[in-house]
Order: C-alpha cells, then sequence, then structure tokens
C-alpha cells in the first residue's frame, strides 16, 4: 500500500457518499461501494477535481499548514506565478513579496526570474531537438502522472528540462546557506501553491529522486493575511515596479503563456485536464507531429484555474494578460541574461536529473492469453449492462463496472438491473428444484 | 489456439464523417492499453489504424475496418468503398497526396498516410479497384520474430 503518495485525502466522516466525486473523476479513481468514496491509488493522477465537486467538503488537499515554517532555521516562500494574479491590477509583483516577509517568512524569491531562465531553456532545447513532436512541458504534475499511467507511449516527449519552482528552490537554497552560514536543511523553501498537484511533485517527484522544495502551503490558506500585510507598505512606485518585471516569468501563470512570452510560432496550449486527454489521444495517434512545442495545463487556463486560487480564474487570468500586454506595448524586459541562460544551459543546469517512467495501470491479467479472455468477458458483461452510468453499483460508468467485475472488485449482481434478473433466475430454480423433490412428486400424484 | 484467445471486433467508418475521425483507433488503443499490450506496440497500432481510418473519411464512402487480436498479433484489415486509387506505387510515395487544398488547411493530407501505415506494420498488403474500394491488412506483432 501507499506505493505512491497523494496529495488528496477523504475525510470519510464528512463522505455520506453522493458520489459527486465518482462521477467527476477524468481517470475513473473513485468507487462508492460501502456508502463512502474509495480512492484507487493507481489511478489517482491528482488532479483535484473531486475536491471541488464534493458538496461535504470531504475530499481534502494535504498541503502544508502555514506552521511548517517554524520547522526551519530560515524560510524562503517562493510563490508561483499565479499568485500574483489573485489580487488587483494595481498590485505587483514586489509588493506581494514585500507582504510575504511580513507574514512571517524570512525571505521572498521571486520565481519570475527562474521562470525567464527555463523559458530560454526552453527555447534552446526546442531549437536542438530532432526527435518526435511536439515536446510536451512538464510543470504541470497532474499531466506529468497522466502520461506515466495512461500514455506511458508519450513518456518521451516530457520536456527533460526542470521546472522553475525546483530551479528556484536549488538556487536560492544554495545562496542562502552560503551567506548566511546555515545547512542546506535549516533552510525551508516553500511553494506557495495554486493546486494541490504540486505537493505530490514535492513529496514525490514524477522522476524519483528529492525535490529542491520544502513544502507547499496552499494559496487560500495564505490569502487573507497576506491581504491585510500588503497594505501601508513602503515599496517603489507602480511605475519603477513595473519595469522590473520579467515578461518571461509572467507567461507561466496561464495557458499558453510560456508561448507567447518566447514568441514561438509553432507550439499550442490546451487546458482542463478533459482538453488534455483529447490532444494526447491525437499525439498518440500520430496527429500534431507539425506542433514544436505543447502547453498542457490539468487546469482550465492553466495554473491561475489552480483550485487552491481565490480569485475567479478569469479575471486572474484577464490580469495577468494584460500585464504581459503591458510589457510588450512598453518594450519592458527585465529578463535574465540569454548569454548567462545559454552557457549554464550547456553544463546541463536545467536538465533534470532523473528519467520519468512509466507507471501503467495493471493489466487485466499479466498473461496476454488470459488478459484477452477478461477482455471478451468484459465486453459481453458490458453488453448485457443498461448502460446508462447510473452508478448505484459504486462505479462511476457501466464500462468501468463490467472491469471491476472481470477483475473481480465487484460482483455482477452489484447492478441494480442484473440483481432481479438474478432473483428470477434463483426463484426460477428453487421452484424446479422443489417440484423435482420426490415430496413435491407424491404431492402431485395425490391430487390428480 | 483456440478461438478464446482472440479479440475480433468491427468498426464502421463513414467517408466525410470528420466529426467522429479517430474515435476507432482511440477505442482500439484504449483496449489494447487494458489488456497490457507494450506502449510501443499500442503506440504502432494507433498510428496505423488512425491513418487508415482517416483515409475513409477523407477519400472513401463507406468502410469496415476489423481489427484481431491474438497473443501473438494484432491484425486490421480495413475495407472500402470508395474510388480506389489508380497507381498504388505512387500512392505509397512519401508527400504524394491527392487531398484537396481545404483538407491541407486542415493538417491532413500531407501524403504520409499509406507510407506511415506501412513503416508501423509487420506486414502490409493493399489492394485497390478503382470506382470500387481499397483493402488494406495490417499485422503487427506482440513478439518481434
Amino acid at each position: 500500500m501507499n506505493q505512491y503518495y497523494h496529495s488528496i485525502y477523504l475525510n470519510e466522516k464528512k463522505c455520506e457518499g453522493r458520489m459527486r466525486c465518482m462521477r467527476v473523476c477524468p481517470t475513473q479513481a473513485i468507487r462508492v461501494r460501502t456508502g463512502k468514496a474509495e480512492i484507487i491509488e493507481e489511478r489517482c493522477i491528482d488532479c483535484g477535481e473531486c475536491i471541488n465537486a464534493c458538496p461535504n467538503n470531504a475530499i481534502i488537499p494535504l498541503t502544508d499548514p502555514f506552521t511548517t515554517i517554524s520547522k526551519f532555521k530560515y524560510t524562503i516562500a517562493i510563490p508561483s506565478p499565479a499568485l500574483y494574479a489573485q489580487f488587483g491590477r494595481k498590485i505587483l509583483p514586489d509588493r506581494v513579496l514585500e507582504g510575504l516577509k511580513k507574514i512571517g517568512f524570512n525571505d521572498a524569491y521571486d520565481v519570475a526570474q527562474s521562470c525567464g531562465e527555463v523559458s530560454f531553456a526552453i527555447q534552446e532545447y526546442l531549437g536542438e531537438y530532432k526527435g518526435t513532436k511536439p515536446l510536451i512541458l512538464s510543470s504541470c504534475p497532474t499531466v506529468v502522472r497522466l502520461i506515466q499511467v495512461k500514455y506511458p507511449a508519450l513518456i518521451d516527449l516530457i520536456m527533460p528540462i526542470e521546472t522553475p519552482r525546483e530551479v528556484a528552490g536549488r538556487e536560492i537554497k544554495e545562496k542562502k546557506s552560503k551567506k548566511l552560514g546555515l545547512g542546506i536543511d535549516d533552510i525551508g523553501a516553500i511553494y506557495l501553491t495554486p493546486c494541490p498537484a504540486k505537493m505530490i511533485s514535492i513529496k514525490q517527484p514524477a522522476e524519483g529522486g528529492k525535490s529542491h522544495l520544502d513544502g507547499a502551503i496552499s494559496i487560500k490558506d495564505i490569502y487573507a493575511p497576506l491581504l491585510s500585510a500588503m497594505e501601508n507598505l513602503n515599496i517603489p512606485s507602480y511605475k519603477s515596479s513595473l519595469e522590473n518585471l520579467c515578461i518571461l516569468g509572467l507567461g507561466w501563470a496561464i495557458a499558453g503563456g510560456i508561448s507567447r512570452t518566447l514568441k514561438l510560432k509553432n507550439s499550442l496550449a490546451v487546458s482542463g485536464l478533459r482538453n488534455v486527454i483529447k490532444v494526447l489521444d491525437d499525439i498518440e495517434n500520430g496527429k500534431l507531429k507539425n506542433i514544436d512545442f505543447l502547453e498542457a495545463y490539468s487546469c482550465l487556463e492553466g495554473c491561475v484555474g489552480g483550485s487552491l486560487t481565490v480569485e475567479n480564474v478569469y479575471i486572474s487570468y484577464n490580469k495577468i494578460f494584460q500585464l504581459i500586454e503591458t510589457l510588450e506595448i512598453k518594450k519592458i524586459k527585465a529578463c535574465p541574461d540569454i548569454r548567462e541562460v545559454r552557457k549554464r544551459y550547456r553544463e546541463n543546469f536545467y536538465f533534470r536529473k532523473e528519467k520519468i517512467y512509466p507507471r501503467p495501470l495493471k493489466p487485466l491479467h499479466p498473461d496476454i492469453s488470459k488478459a484477452i479472455i477478461k477482455m471478451k468477458e468484459k465486453d459481453e458483461i458490458y453488453q448485457s449492462l443498461p448502460k446508462i452510468d447510473c452508478g448505484a453499483c459504486g462505479s462511476p460508468t457501466c464500462f468501468t463496472f463490467a472491469e471491476d467485475v472481470v477483475r473481480g472488485e465487484a460482483k455482477i449482481t452489484d447492478c441494480i438491473f442484473k440483481f432481479p434478473e438474478k432473483f428470477e433466475q434463483i426463484s426460477k430454480e428453487l421452484i424446479e428444484l422443489m417440484r423435482s423433490s420426490p415430496y413435491h412428486q407424491s404431492r402431485i400424484k395425490k391430487e390428480e | 489456439m483456440g478461438i478464446d484467445y482472440q479479440i475480433e471486433q468491427k468498426f464502421e467508418i463513414k467517408g466525410g464523417d470528420f466529426g467522429n475521425a479517430g474515435s476507432v483507433s482511440t477505442k482500439i488503443k484504449d483496449k489494447l492499453k487494458e489488456i497490457g499490450i507494450p506502449s510501443s506496440i499500442v503506440r504502432r497500432v494507433a498510428i496505423a489504424t488512425y491513418e487508415a481510418e482517416m483515409n475513409i473519411v477523407m477519400y472513401a464512402y463507406h468502410g469496415i475496418l476489423n481489427f484481431v487480436l491474438t497473443p501473438q498479433q494484432i491484425k486490421i484489415i480495413v475495407d472500402d468503398k470508395g474510388p480506389g486509387i489508380e497507381d498504388i506505387g505512387l500512392a505509397m510515395q512519401e508527400g504524394y497526396s491527392t487531398a484537396t487544398e481545404e483538407m491541407r488547411e486542415m493538417g491532413f493530407g500531407a501524403g504520409m498516410g499509406l507510407p506511415n501505415i506501412k513503416k508501423n506494420s509487420d506486414e502490409f498488403e493493399i489492394t485497390s479497384q478503382v470506382n470500387k474500394g481499397t483493402k488494406l491488412k495490417i499485422v503487427i506483432y506482440l513478439n518481434k520474430r
């Protein structure tokens, strides 16, 4: 058990088995058999759809509490660029970073710089890459897990470049430990996350190995204190703050932002898990080969749509989008020096250390011949079902129910349509049995 | 080897039905993944069936794709009623296409369909009769011999 870490936790006391989670789960990872939801670990990709669907708030994202910062001698907040989108238009990143210091972090690091570097690294890699296309952005942990679980054939298309949050964590911790004379482990780099999925990439990176981040706090949890901490701060004017913004960094908050700020001509942005699934199916069918780069995000509109954000996704998307436009018009490019980035790129600074491996679902049977027989059984069972996906059996669809039956995880009579049939059949058999008994035979003779 | 160890499924594909294009390939793919066929083979099957499916959607009136899986191989027979191919040699050349400008605009008709199917299969046969239709036989082995 617990082979896979998940950032989602079910509070059984609160769960009333209302099946909303089961119906929305894009990977059919939830069953409700005993009146309570159960999450099937190997199928769950931590997208968080169930969190939003549950009317009882029984599914809880497992992020760190704010008190986690007391575990370290020195803590640095590393906010997702999506955090900048949570506040009004006039609030720019430097105010947010100052606010974070006021609420208790020793320092706050603008991940936009690392985002800028990684954007350039992506550009470099795209320029020299000669293999099958399109390459897929690796920053959304849910998309990476989806590929590991359901599209293992596409695993080599995942960009081998490290995510900006990891680059930032590594860099700032090294810097601070030298400067302050502290051990690396005394410094806590805490990510401020728009979604629970980032938590899994910290606790159990897809590629194995260890994350450079030490925890993740939900944007929702720090929103209120941060909002009041941002008042009455002594920071530069809006205009000079604007001039310090790296346009590439902002791009990471919204779907399509990386391609736009890098001016990539031949890329595609897709967001929302169901849409991502459609596009991955197309890629597996050999389509989209003429696209160079795919930005894929599990949440609608990108990280600004994360389930742990506060602001309406369209408003926050718009804020980032307009900021990008403003910087484009004003030709502001306070981004890292591309020559520096190229140098580090050639030293393999931006490459992920470990390879990501597939994590395919258990086959129907380890032996192909037997798996084929099981598949036939499944098809037959499915054909006999009402196909209305009522969910009363505890499986999300008739199709998954058929699979659960052949895998031995459900009984055919769990289907409320199949149960009366079985009842009728058994009743008939009982009557037959009774009629064939000597006692019954003798009674019939007597009556005659 | 008994018939038990074999799955056979027939799919109908309508010419011009761009809205459902790709759905047969996806259904077959999902089945293979569930059975536990290695992903490299699933990908080859996906590409071959998708291209075959698209050929019917783009050029033929109607077609049947018959899919047979045994523990040794995957066999796909595609039989369409359509204009047929006049010069198979030419159609097998990479880059040759009779697709219309509109189809190309949509990203189809790069002239890679048939060559791509061949590239991804272990056995490939094509027969065609002008004004009648085209038949493809695609075999992909599960264990490389």
